[in-house]
């Protein structure tokens, strides 16, 4: 057997990392090997020398264990693999790989920490490097918080580099030439005679892992930091890129489930007589909570799933929106205190003086609707369970699947797939849950599950409403005293609540994106309120800060107005954070901040540290006849470094059209305990007509590398807000906005 | 029952109301028109009858009474349609999941149109969804697709 007998089941990134390009961090001590879970199957002739990296006589495999949900996460993960291993990035495969704790996530839950992020003593510090030893030892392997990227930087460039120098290594050992006169590029050890041996000839062969590694110098890479093709753009522009929907396996059979969407209410009885009685109809099969139809056509299955009349039961949260307001509207109580992250210098005295202001903000439930339906394609052959689905928690996932259906993880195997959207929503597995009880029920047939649109929306787990109450004093022209209270209910507790889990101590998403930022107003609170949980809620976007970032701007922007101040101008004199004042000067510039702008149009700031990310956006609108409309966007973001500029757009500019659509014209209400939107003609975000030019700007000034997706999300709906007050005088509090002005 | 798609004539037994994105998608295993909403609000499943864009979840197989073109017929990775090079020098797709319907929509478009407005382009192209925001990408890739189909020099 050629296999490499003499690595041993062991990552070699915790013992490489310590000793590479000097990033002497905490968790490195953190020594407990994890096993390299590529050396389970590993064929003949087949190496696997980090976790991340797989070669045979065919060619190189980057496993890109973070999910691409359209941001680009596969091409980004094997960009820094393939910067240090040497390999042309349009020669290679990538593979999601298989769930692993190899493939924690230490930045996810750093960031999750209340501590702000641009907090950078030592107790904040070293909850950070706790954060990414929490990631360790329980083997969080997610695609969230914008951390791709942030935890992917070093670690994935030191195992291409790893890689690089065992392959080196190999070939040293096979020519008897000193590993340190051997170089290598697009995939081959060159030899000094001026021949060269391909990756895929040295895999074969007997290696030790080298385990000190140099990092190269930015100066030397080929592709990181230049624009790069992304390796899916082709696929995704002929219509050939296959997507968990287009999954097809010989003997298939098409399924879609119908549960109450009075969610979590459980299902009385159901008749399912005319839909067994439909064409192409192969079995109903009840699922907790409603039920299933499995048929030879996904079609078929969708329309015999709407004969089943179903006898749903009560949803355990008030059935009506006003209720539900209530419900949050009450909980601004010492007995809902969930935090005080913030509290500086005396607010309530500061509120006896000066002129004072107040006034109460809403957002509504928000869902994620990506344009893919959930769907998962399954097969359970009495032992062994097979999932093909993308997802974004592929370790949870399996964890459920254990913990609820009795199957042991060992015969649970999970295929990622490209997915045609997230936002967040693919951090839920219920779908998948679903899919296996269809499986459990049918063994030994392939079976893909597809939600219609209306199961979608309707079984969504929306961001939180939320309340803030907020009141502020100023004197002088200046912001004087800042309070705001903010009651929603827990995020993380509903999320953790599907693990099997409970969660402890404050929920930093309630206040996530206000307590948290850089301005040093003199008395200035921030007060979370943990409301009872409602619907079962679920991250969006941007998490907390998407609607924090709303009353926090939205307000401060109220009391900048009230102490004729320029907004601009006063968040500069307020902020005490130098990345952040860049970020700020920079929109000011790009915007011709301070310029006239004509008659009937405005200007409106915000500005939020979400993610790690400082990012600044003003909004232009005019006020025609007819309704408001956005002309321009500009955004100056500060990241640290730019991994890929085209890439980095795209996502900032989807941030923010993610964004001020959502702003505009959406929400989730609940009527008889269901949601009432139902499909995109009454969820609509935003369309081309109404979207206006972005103008993005990276600002590279910070020391750590920060990811893209979220924290353009933040400050969009509040500089909008403070635009339509600047063209219009009208102050709006509540999203969605068209409740009280039209958009054209 | 016989359709052709992409120019291969498919001899089928469904009935007439199954809409024509299921027929591909399920009957015949052409997954690059998606399915999005089913009721003609989105645009993923975008296709070409007879030239025109249609939505193929809210047209019954019955009522097929032309040649289909997919996105798998207007070009491939090989052999890419001008509109194609387009979208792939301007990077546009995100998730990609609307990307073939947008490509075929705007694809019908321009063939009409072949020097379209800003607004133009924005009434055309606001029947199609993209929850990733790629809008101003799409934008872009249009004016370049049409100055090629145009003949223009770059
Ligand atoms: S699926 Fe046809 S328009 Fe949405
Ligand atoms: S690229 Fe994702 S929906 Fe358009």
């Amino acid at each position: 057997m050629s296999r490499i007998g003499t690595i041993t089941r062991r990552t070699f990134m915790v013992g490489t990392a310590a000793i590479s390009g000097g990033i002497a961090l905490g968790f490195y001590a953190y020594k407990e090997p994890i096993d390299n879970p590529l050396l389970d199957g590993l064929g003949a002739g087949e190496a696997a020398i980090t976790p991340y990296v797989k070669i045979d006589q065919n060619g190189v495999t980057i496993i890109t264990p973070r999910a691409d949900s359209g941001q680009g996460a596969y091409s980004v993960q094997a960009a820094l693999v393939a910067e240090e291993l040497d390999v042309d990035l349009g020669a290679i495969t990538i593979d999601p790989g298989v769930p692993s704790a190899a493939y924690f996530n230490g930045k996810v839950i750093a960031e999750g920490l209340p501590f702000a992020s641009t907090d950078m003593g030592t107790l904040a510090k070293g909850a950070r490097s706790m954060g990414q030893v929490l990631g360790k030892i329980m083997g969080v392997q997610v695609t969230g918080g914008s951390s791709t990227v942030a935890d992917a930087y070093e670690k994935l460039r030191i195992a291409g580099a790893v890689a690089r120098e065992t392959l080196k290594q190999v070939a040293a050992d096979k020519t008897g030439l000193a590993a340190d006169v051997l170089r290598t590029q697009d995939g081959r050890v060159l030899l000094p005679d001026g021949t060269s041996i391909a990756y895929t000839a040295l895999a074969a062969s007997k290696v030790e892992p080298i385990s000190k590694v140099t990092l190269r110098d930015q100066s030397d890479w080929r592709y990181l930091t230049k624009s790069m093709q992304r390796i899916d753009m082709v696929q995704k522009s002929t219509g050939t890129l296959t997507y968990g929907i287009d999954l097809r396996f010989d003997g298939m059979v098409f399924a879609t489930v119908r549960t109450n969407p009075r969610l979590g209410g459980g299902v009385r009885g159901f008749d399912a007589i005319d839909a067994r009685a439909a064409r192409g109809v192969i079995d109903v099969i009840p699922v907790t909570g409603g039920a299933a139809v499995v048929a030879d056509n996904t079609w078929r299955a969708f329309r015999a799933a709407d004969m089943i009349e179903f006898d749903w039961g009560d949803a355990p949260y008030p059935h009506e929106q006003a209720d539900m307001w209530d419900t949050v509207s009450q909980s601004f109580t010492k007995a809902h205190q969930d935090s005080q992250f913030k509290d500086t210098g005396d607010v309530d005295a500061a509120l006896t003086t000066g002129e004072t202001l107040s006034a109460e903000y809403r957002i509504p439930y928000l869902g994620h609707a990506p344009l893919e339906p959930l769907n998962a394609v399954v097969k359970y052959d009495g032992t062994r369970l097979d999932v093909w689905t993308g997802t974004q928690i592929p370790l949870f996932m399996v964890g459920n699947i254990e913990r609820l259906h009795g199957i042991s993880a060992d015969n649970i195997h999970i295929q990622n797939q490209y997915m045609g959207g997230s936002f967040g929503r693919r951090l839920e597995d219920d779908y998948v849950q679903q899919a296996v009880e269809i499986a459990l029920s049918m063994p030994n047939v392939p079976i893909k599950m597809t939600w219609s649109r209306e199961e979608d929306m309707t079984h969504d787990f929306p961001r939180p409403m939320q309340i803030a109450r907020a009141s502020g004093a100023v004197e002088n022209g200046a912001v004087t005293a800042f309070d705001l209270a903010i009651a929603a209910a827990s995020t993380t507790a509903s999320q953790m609540s599907r693990i099997g889990q409970p969660a402890f101590g404050p929920d930093v998403a309630i206040v996530a994106g206000a307590w948290d930022q850089p301005l040093a107003i003199p008395n200035y609170r921030v007060t979370g309120y943990r409301a009872p949980a409602l619907v079962p809620v679920s991250s969006w976007r941007s998490v907390g800060a998407s609607g924090n970032a709303f009353f926090h701007n939205g307000f401060l922007d109220e009391l900048f107005h009230k102490a004729g101040a320029d907004p601009l101008e006063e968040l500069l004199r307020l902020c005490d954070h130098d990345l952040s004042r860049k970020v700020l000067q920079a929109v000011g510039e790009m915007s011709d901040w301070g310029t006239p702008l004509g008659a009937n149009r405005g200007r409106g700031i915000a500005f939020t540290v979400a993610f790690g990310v400082p990012t600044a956006e003003v909004v232009t609108v005019t006020n025609t006849p007819q309704g408001i409309k956005i002309d321009e966007v500009f955004v100056a973001a500060e990241v640290g470094k730019v991994i890929d500029p085209v890439n980095f757009q795209n996502q900032a500019e989807g941030g923010v059209i993610w964004a001020l659509g959502h702003a505009m014209n959406c929400e989730v209400t609940f009527a008889d305990g269901m949601a009432e939107q139902t499909n995109f003609h009454a969820y609509e975000a935003m369309r081309m007509y109404q979207t206006p030019k972005v103008t993005v700007r990276a600002l590279e000034n910070g020391p750590d590398v920060r990811g893209i997706g979220e924290p353009t999300v933040p400050p969009a709906a509040p500089a909008l807000a403070n635009a339509i007050y600047a063209a219009t005088g009208l102050r709006i509090r509540e999203m969605p906005m068209n409740k009280h002005i039209d958009f054209v | 029952m016989k359709i052709i798609v992409n120019g291969i004539e498919h001899t089928l037994s469904v009935e007439p109301e199954m809409p024509l994105l299921w027929v591909l998608r399920d009957e015949l295993g052409i997954t690059g028109p998606k399915y999005g909403c089913g009721i003609a609000q989105c645009g993923a499943c975008s296709v070409m009858i007879d030239g025109r864009a249609t939505r193929s979840c809210s047209v019954p197989i019955g009522q097929v009474d032309a040649p289909v073109t997919t996105i798998e017929g207007l070009g491939a990775p090989d052999a890419l349609h001008v509109v194609q090079e387009a979208w792939i020098a301007h990077q546009v797709a995100q998730c990609g999941y609307c990307q073939a319907g947008q490509i075929m929509a705007a694809t019908a478009f321009l063939a009409k149109t072949p020097d379209p407005t800003d607004d133009q382009i924005d009434a055309a192209m606001s029947a199609n969804l993209c929850r990733c925001g790629t809008y101003p990408r799409i934008r872009a890739a249009m004016k370049t697709a049409a100055a090629a189909l145009r003949g223009d020099a770059a």
